[in-house]
């Protein structure tokens, strides 16, 4: 065979290396932007953390110096709970019907519908819930919140549960029926137990996801400068707070913002690795 | 063969799992039966629970709407005057912003998110692989409101003293890249919607180009094609519609998106050809003025466009999905890393 065949024209090779330079190049544009935002975050947030910063309440006057976020981060905390407490058992259990019992029209039409709310500006969500609790409430409160969140949460949990439960080899189910377990039990304690770190991997998504969901909460829970824990009445939130601090012209914000944005961002990035620590020991790891 | 014995490919089909598994125990006593039953509606109501969310969703939206919807009809969708003083409501200058934002976001973003797709799916070696798809997937995990501030602090002055003079020299021709530099606008707002958006489109490619079968990828190679012919040919071409999807869900999400944008655009319902000049769009409006709304006129006009975002999102994903779907059934399930 003469050799000439099998050597590739310069051209071709060039362009060869011309695309694989330029996806380098992506990679690395792309890669900027995360490292800018990640240590200017670290620098700026790090310098303004203190011991006040988690157990005060903002000062009086604004911009005056010290005071912390301590009733934002409660109140986060409280929201997101509501917000759990409503999208996880919701999730899971449309997740298991999909799974375990849907058939027909009836299951494809709420896998669709689970994603088109998947996909569902934030905002709009936030609307329709002021429309159904604050305006019959007449006032805003961290339950409308967490309602907004959970909406949130419940078609990523349900996508996402249908998905490890459908992982679960059918010899588990058919071993368990065979023992005469009913099928309620069955799917409780063995679909779902063996499902359950690709479950709890979804649900902690979800959160991670909406922690940092400032839209659905502006006209929900409306921020508090206060100490408040009650859910019918206005709250603080971390994200809001970050949102009015930084458009705000004060210093002294911008500084409880940086603290705000990073505690935020630590809980998301741990949430996230934990994740994939679960998902790389457990049964989603183990199953493929 | 028996029927329990078919092995069902798990999680590809759209049949329930436990579809032949309907062995009803020859001795249920009442209340297991009722447990049975019992659990069977409880999981079913959760189920029926997100179509009544989304019905909820949109009759809200409708009912909260259907003064402004009587009061302009169609003309909301064509005036370009929003005067709540004297209650003339027209929504093209949002739906301007919101287009134009989001256009120049995919301008930005699709070229980064192929590029880093196709290089950690076809071209880095397996060990970097894992750590730059969690990379791409940890800019998915920013909050909205941190690309805002730091879209504020950092990239807003940049483009005032650096990048905004240098577009302005080199492409102000076009008219595109003119004005005074105020830093908040929409280019801001193109570029800061651009890194929320790449990792969508790039974790969707990523999904669509490992679903291409492999022979694809040995037959060009076996042709004699280099690494980039290969790509080109045998898996882009196969992948065609499935990468217009991930780019149109890359759309849908940044017409959605609210809190960076309305930090950065300025906030002024004006249409202007200038990409350095102040807009406004759908999400943010809302954003902003929702709570100041105090006459029904206003919060409904409000509302509606609250509406038209819906609609929108929703025609936008439907399409998209449906893309991505036709590339990625027959596909096994494979893991990303």
């Amino acid at each position: 065979m003469p050799e000439a065949n099998l050597t590739i024209q310069w051209h071709r090779r060039l362009m060869d290396q011309l695309a694989t330079t330029l996806a380098i190049i992506c990679v690395l544009l792309v890669i900027i932007p995360l490292a800018a935002i990640f240590i200017y975050l670290v620098i700026r947030g790090v310098a303004s953390l203190n011991v006040a910063f988690f157990t005060h309440i903002p000062s009086g006057s604004p911009g005056e110096p010290g005071g912390g976020m301590a009733n934002a981060i409660v109140g986060s905390a409280i929201v997101l709970l509501t917000g759990s407490l409503i999208g996880v058992p919701l999730g899971v259990g449309s997740g298991i019907y999909l799974s375990e019992y849907s058939r027909g029209q009836f299951g494809r039409v709420v896998r669709f519908t689970a994603d088109v709310l998947n996909g569902v500006p934030s905002i709009v969500i936030g609307i329709a819930v002021y429309a159904l609790l604050v305006i019959r409430q007449k006032h805003f409160s961290a339950l409308a919140g967490g309602v907004a969140l959970g909406i949130m949460m419940i078609p990523i949990i349900t996508r996402s549960t249908e998905e490890m439960l459908r992982l679960v080899p059918n010899s588990i189910r058919e071993a368990a029926l065979g023992l005469g377990i009913p099928q309620w039990r069955s799917t409780l304690s063995i679909t779902l137990r063996t499902a359950i770190s690709g479950v709890i991997t979804g649900v902690m998504l979800a959160f991670a996801r909406v922690s940092g969901e400032t839209a659905p909460l502006l006209f929900t829970v409306l921020g508090n400068q206060f100490w408040s824990t009650k859910l019918n009445q206005p709250i603080a939130a971390l994200p809001l707070q970050i949102y009015v601090y930084a458009l705000s012209p004060y210093d002294e914000w911008h500084r409880l913002a940086w603290g705000g944005a990073l505690v935020l961002i630590v809980l998301i990035v741990a949430t996230s690795a934990s994740v994939r620590w679960i998902a790389s020991r457990g049964f989603a790891g183990s199953a493929r | 063969m028996s029927v329990l014995h078919r092995q069902q490919p798990v999680g590809s089909a759209l049949t329930p799992v436990g579809e032949n598994l309907r062995v009803v125990p020859r001795r249920s006593s009442r209340a297991s039966r009722f447990a049975d039953f019992s659990f069977q509606g409880l999981v079913w109501l959760s189920a029926a629970g997100v179509l009544a969310i989304v019905a909820f969703i949109l009759t809200e939206l409708i009912k909260g709407s259907s003064l402004s919807l009587h009061q302009f009809g169609w003309k909301f969708f064509i005036g370009s005057d929003w005067d709540p003083v004297n209650g003339n409501f027209g929504s093209v200058p949002f739906i301007y912003g919101t287009l134009v934002s989001s256009l120049v976001a995919l301008i930005i973003a699709v070229p980064l998110s192929l590029g880093v797709a196709i290089f950690i799916t076809e071209m880095c070696p397996r060990s970097l692989r894992g750590i730059l798809s969690y990379l791409t997937e940890l800019l998915a995990a920013i909050p909205s409101v941190i690309y805002g501030m730091w879209a504020i602090f950092v990239l807003i002055p940049l483009l005032r003293r650096y990048i905004g003079p240098a577009l302005a020299k080199t492409l102000g021709w076009t008219g595109l890249f003119t004005g005074p530099i105020y830093g908040g606008g929409m280019l801001t707002a193109g570029i800061i919607l651009a890194i929320m958006i790449v990792p969508i489109i790039s974790s969707i490619t990523r999904e669509v180009l490992t679903a291409v079968p492999h022979q694809q990828r040995e037959a060009a190679l076996a042709l004699g094609a280099t690494r980039w012919e290969m790509i080109r040919v045998g898996v882009l071409r196969n992948a065609r519609a499935g990468i217009c999807g991930a780019i149109i869900l890359g759309l849908g999400r940044a017409l959605g998106e609210t809190m960076a944008v309305t930090m950065v655009i300025g906030n002024r319902p004006e249409i202007t050809k200038s990409l350095f000049a102040p807009a406004y769009t759908m999400a943010s409006v809302i954003a902003n003025e929702f709570s100041e709304a105090t006459d029904d006129l206003y919060l409904s006009a409000l509302i509606e466009i609250g509406l038209a975002l819906f609609l929108v999102t929703i025609v936008v994903n439907l399409f998209a999905q449906l893309l991505v779907w036709s590339v990625t059934r027959g596909a096994p399930r494979r893991a990303n890393a």
